[in-house]
């Protein structure tokens, strides 16, 4: 059957008829019969589809089941179902045992039949024996069996579903419909355009054309493009934003630090609990760093050890081998005293300067919900002659208000390098409380003085992660779904984009 | 940060009034410590359910240099300052009729060289201030003794100990040790000590600071009854109880400086409670070499400062003597000198050690006045944003990968050996350039990566549920061994790309490296005219073992004539690198400038194996530095 064809066969019945109420009553004349097969469903329902995507009908479907008999059904048709055969063995004077039953009919027909027997009344049970209780039987079950082998169905719904419960017989859907004239009828079969086409722009004939249609509930074409990560796009966010204050970008291509520059010296204690190997992953290959500026290096270890530039220092032994030590970064802070050291060193002296780093930094932790061993830091640093601690709360409050929030309050805290030492708490709306975002600070003279930094250079220090405010951002609870391979690719796609 | 436990209540008497939880919590935000939990809500639900608890606490987080807040006897003191309910103590010695001594003998030097003593008199300990006394202890221990290593504290009950004559610290034979240890009821010599106490919970995780030592650390007093056997434990004659009023107080270290603290901050503590407060009695300590000093010492150190320096850091324009009144609430007693410069003269309570320097001073001044106060400001100076040219270059790689389809991803930069190596079927040898961990915590973590790849591969081991084609790119970084560095490594900037589909697709990895070179305006240089190009790249085929055979290449880059000066060094080593990776008859097509800065190809069988692939992969990386 051509589905053109049995459209235009629909639309002729519905004007002959007004409305079709059982689709298996339509006599098809090309295939001279009625539609009333279980294939005939199919074809019908893809072209009614089609008329009732122009509006042409509207048509309902309907549910009904035929049914058909297994191969136990049709060994019971031709000898007595199991309850009639139990019956049959057993006779009035003379009781059976349930092993005598089994022995006579099989322990199928045992089994089953002798329940359904009982049910019945058909047989009594006295001293655990078997007897016949009545002469003469019906046996329901074949009947019953024998009307759906001849008409496909049952009018007993009960009986229906015990049959089929019992695997007697297997139902099989049929779907006919119902049709009915839709707003877009007419007798004649139209073509509808799916969609405009350059052949209908140039030859004209979209002026003439009936178009289908457009369903505006169905989603767009995916377009092929790629995606960014959302990490990285909040990365972007925040360099705009420190480029947008005029910082530029530090140096940190380098994972490997000597405990020099990464602890030392920022005059982060010798014996701090930083240092220890839980926290701090050290490098076996290659074993130390050089010291490469010997005058420098001696007056950070004087600092450390007896103090000076105003400063008793940790009065504690400053070891070489500690310093030499090479560690993956612990911090970007390492990167920030290169820089610093250089503007102490740069040709034509001191110029303030705002410089900033977002970059992998790796912590030998535990692995959790909220902790990889490696994640990413924001820092930014401002030097500037008698910069004050005002100018750093002050900026603060307009870095922060870019990403969006405004409400900001600052906790002294402790950090070795940092004196003051801030944490920098935001009023969460969603939260309804202060939650910590980021620390900040105004670097110790203990450590700018060593290398060379005018007294009056004060220098602003801050940080924050990378991925907290992501996790935010985008509701994700488990740091793994967001950094490293396990992350899932559809989530990169799908992730929106980054508006602070 | 230690977190320690107060009780509320006691805590509240001592400053003199109720606090609601807000109350406080803004009080502790203002001070620099933190409220970190309320109990009193839990502790009405369990009351309510007829379930034991202890009294309401407050959990209080304490900045990690400030020893001197570990105890309720210290925040309420640093509080009541703070809110100008007293004044702060002024820790004296008492006077004594004879100085009780403690002599250092030089037999602990290879152990334990440094001791202290003092003695606390007329204390009368309630069963919190006695828990105090125990946990301040403690947490000592645990902080600033870094496990006892530093320093080691032991109290003794004064009245069991002989009243004169000389207390000794020595080194003692682990043989010639008899000593009944606390609450034990049995004498052991120094080896039992130690089976004794090898599967002790607690003590068991000191016994490594002296068990390697030929002489054990002990103090004896002069009737030689052995009180203490530091850092582990002390005699049980001498066992500190409730009732004890005089209290013998021993510190031993390895850290002279750590030893005067600690001393420091358990007297100024708990002289709160002895029969005058804060009058601490002092011991003398007699070195091995005969020279003699007062422990604690007492003496309160002086710092001058300036005004000028704190308004310059802070911002304000405070005077000398508002400055006085500010320090003043932070426990630190000053004066107005009337100098012109150094207008100020601190004085710094034994209770502080975490000051070193003016700006310590200045932190204190800044809290105060209230960092919440301060005029907000904004930095004056112009500058002039600039990215890192890598970086710049980097996020130009990011947006073309992207915008021809690739899916940005975010492996991890630690992976294992074999990751790294063997599952790219890499030549151990290539491990040599790869920086290694000491002490990572698992084998995922065992090498910086030398190569985007590991990571690729895995995200897509991860992601079978993705529909083909799978497209992921990464633009980051890699390290190498390099000992003519100080750091001895350096990164390396790369782009790496994985196309992951039903067949190897060469050409698909192959499209995109042309697109993203094309892009920063380098071209492919066909074979016919390759020869005399200036500039642009190629491809030829290589023998890469972590490709496909006959399906892998270098990919060869010359970059303009005018960038050749500059390499020179790095050109002679890429130059045999290069001629090795050709074949013959391609050698005659390379310029001298030449040099491969990655790889291309289908990514061999056996690789997609150790990484649990099912389907095909083609990939490229290369060194993105090439292009600065």
């Amino acid at each position: 059957m051509e589905t053109e064809q049995l459209q235009k066969f629909i639309l002729a019945e519905l004007n002959n008829l007004g409305s079709i109420q059982d689709s298996r009553k339509l006599f098809y004349t090309p295939i001279s019969r009625h539609l009333d097969q279980p294939n005939d469903s199919l074809v019908l329902q893809s072209s009614l589809q089609g008329l009732q995507s122009k509006e042409m009908i509207d048509y309902k479907n309907h549910e009904t089941y035929t049914y058909t008999l297994s191969d136990e059904a049709l060994d019971l048709i031709k000898n007595g179902s199991h309850e009639a055969r139990v019956w049959a063995c057993l006779s009035t004077d003379e009781g059976l045992d349930p092993k005598e039953i089994i022995t006579k009919v099989g322990s199928t027909s045992a089994k089953v039949g002798q329940g359904r027997a009982f049910k019945q009344n058909w047989i009594k049970k006295v001293d655990n024996k078997f007897f016949k209780n009545v002469l003469d039987i019906e046996d329901v079950t074949v009947n019953n069996l024998v009307y759906i082998q001849a008409h496909n169905t049952l009018n007993d719904e009960k009986e229906l579903s015990d049959l089929k419960k019992r695997k007697l017989i297997k139902p099989k859907k049929l779907l006919h419909f119902s049709i009915a004239k839709g707003p877009q009828y007419s007798p004649e079969l139209i073509t509808f355009e799916t969609d405009l086409t350059s052949d209908m722009l140039i030859d004209g004939s979209w002026k003439n054309k009936s178009f289908k249609k457009y369903n505006f509930d169905a989603a767009g074409a995916l377009p092929q493009g790629g995606a960014l990560h959302p990490l990285l796009k909040v990365r972007e966010e925040f360099r705009n934003i420190f480029f947008e204050m005029g910082f530029e970008e530090m140096p940190t291509n380098q994972f490997v630090e000597s405990c020099f520059w990464n602890f030392d010296s920022l005059f982060v204690p010798q014996q701090h609990v930083a240092r220890e190997l839980q926290d701090t992953f050290y490098i076996k290959e290659p074993k130390v760093a050089d010291v490469s500026d010997k005058e420098y290096y001696n007056k950070v270890k004087t600092t450390h050890e007896s103090g000076g530039f105003g400063s008793i220092g940790y009065r504690a032994p400053f070891s070489e081998d500690e310093t030499k030590r090479l560690v993956l970064r612990t911090h970007t802070t390492a990167t920030s005293a290169q820089c610093l050291y250089r503007l102490a060193k740069q040709e034509g002296g001191f110029k303030p300067c705002k410089l900033f780093s977002i970059d992998r930094v790796f912590r030998n932790e535990a692995v959790d919900a909220t902790h990889l061993a490696e994640f990413h830091q924001v820092e930014g640093v401002i030097a500037d002659k008698n910069i004050t601690l005002g100018d750093l709360i002050g900026f603060m409050e307009v870095f922060f208000k870019k990403m969006g929030m405004s409400q900001l309050r600052f906790k002294p805290a402790y950090n070795p390098y940092t004196e003051p030492s801030l944490e920098i708490f935001a009023h969460h709306d969603g939260l309804g409380k202060w939650v910590e975002i980021g620390n900040s600070g105004m670097f110790r003279p203990e450590m700018l003085a060593p290398m060379g930094l005018p007294d009056d250079v004060h220098v602003l220090g801050f940080g924050l992660s990378l991925e907290r405010p992501t996790m935010i951002k985008y509701a994700i609870n488990n740091i793994r779904d967001l950094v490293g391979h396990k992350v899932d690719i559809e989530q990169v796609e799908k992730s929106e984009a980054v508006r602070f | 940060m230690p977190t320690i436990s107060v009780d509320k209540r006691e805590l509240f008497d001592r400053l003199g009034r109720e606090y609601s939880t807000q109350e406080f919590d803004q009080l502790c935000f203002e001070f620099g410590i933190e409220l970190d939990e309320d109990t009193t809500e839990e502790v009405a639900e369990l009351t309510r359910n007829n379930q034991p608890s202890e009294p309401p606490q407050l959990k209080i987080e304490i900045p990690a240099n400030r020893y001197d807040l570990l105890c309720i006897e210290g925040i309420a003191r640093a509080l009541n300052v703070f809110l100008g309910r007293q004044s702060p103590p002024v820790y004296t010695a008492a006077p004594a009729n004879h100085t009780r001594k403690l002599r250092i003998d030089s037999s602990t030097k290879d152990v334990r060289p440094f001791a202290a003593a003092a003695i606390l008199r007329g204390v009368h300990f309630s069963p919190s201030s006695y828990a105090s006394f125990i946990d301040l202890q403690d947490k000592l221990h645990s902080n600033l003794c870094r496990k006892r290593q530093f320093v080691a504290i032991g109290t003794h009950d004064y009245d069991t100990l002989a009243h004169t004559g000389t207390f000794t610290y020595q080194g003692t034979k682990p043989e010639n040790i008899h000593f009944t240890p606390l609450n034990k009821d049995k004498e052991v010599d120094g080896y039992q000590l130690m089976d004794l106490y090898s599967q002790d919970k607690h003590i068991s995780k000191f016994l490594h600071l002296i068990d390697k030592s030929p002489v054990y650390p002990t103090i004896y007093d002069s009737n030689n009854t052995l009180l203490s056997l530091p850092p582990l434990i002390n005699g049980d004659h001498s066992k500190i109880k409730m009732s004890t009023t005089n209290i013998f107080i021993e510190c031993t270290a390895t850290d002279a400086t750590k030893l005067e603290m600690v001393l420091d901050i358990i007297c100024a503590m708990f002289s709160e409670y002895t029969e005058k407060p804060y009058e601490i009695e002092q011991v003398e300590v007699v070195n091995p070499d005969n020279t003699t000093h007062l422990t604690p010492p007492l003496q309160p150190r002086q710092i001058k400062a300036r005004s000028s320096y704190i308004n310059s850091c802070t911002g304000l324009t405070t005077t000398a003597a508002e400055i006085v009144g500010l320090l003043s609430k932070m426990g630190l007693p000053s004066t107005a000198t009337g100098e012109a410069e150094y207008d100020i003269s601190v004085t710094i309570p034994i209770t502080r050690p975490d000051i070193l320097h003016e700006c310590d001073i200045m932190e204190d001044a800044a809290i105060a006045y209230g960092f919440n106060n301060l005029p907000r400001t904004f930095p004056k100076a112009y500058t002039v944003a600039a990215p890192l040219p890598i970086n710049k270059l980097s996020d130009i790689m990011r947006r073309e990968a992207a915008m021809a389809g690739g899916t940005e991803v975010l492996p991890l930069i630690l992976c294992s050996r074999d990751e790294n190596c063997a599952y790219l079927n890499r030549h151990p040898d290539e491990l040599k350039h790869a920086v290694h961990l000491a002490n990572p915590k698992t084998l995922e973590y065992q090498v910086v990566r030398t190569s985007l790849l590991p990571g690729l591969l895995k995200t897509i081991r991860e992601n079978k549920h993705h529909a083909l084609p799978i497209k992921v790119f990464e633009t980051s970084d890699v390290a190498f061994v390099d000992q003519g560095l100080e750091r001895k490594s350096k990164n390396e900037r790369r782009v790496g790309g994985v196309y992951n589909d039903k067949k190897g697709s060469f050409e698909v990895a192959h499209g995109l490296l042309d697109r993203l070179l094309n892009m920063l305006a380098v071209h492919f240089l066909p074979s016919d005219t390759r020869k005399e190009a200036e500039k642009g790249y190629y491809i030829v085929e290589s023998d890469n073992p972590t490709y496909f055979p006959g399906r892998a290449a270098s990919i060869v880059y010359r970059p303009p004539p005018s960038d050749d000066q500059d390499n020179d060094g790095a050109f002679a080593s890429l130059k045999s690198t290069l001629a090795h990776a050709l074949p013959d008859s391609l050698k005659d097509l390379v310029n001298s400038r030449d040099r491969v800065i990655g790889s291309l190809g289908i990514v061999h069988p056996d690789v997609l194996n150790h990484f649990e692939i099912k389907n095909p992969c083609s990939a490229f990386e290369f060194n993105l530095q090439e292009f600065l």
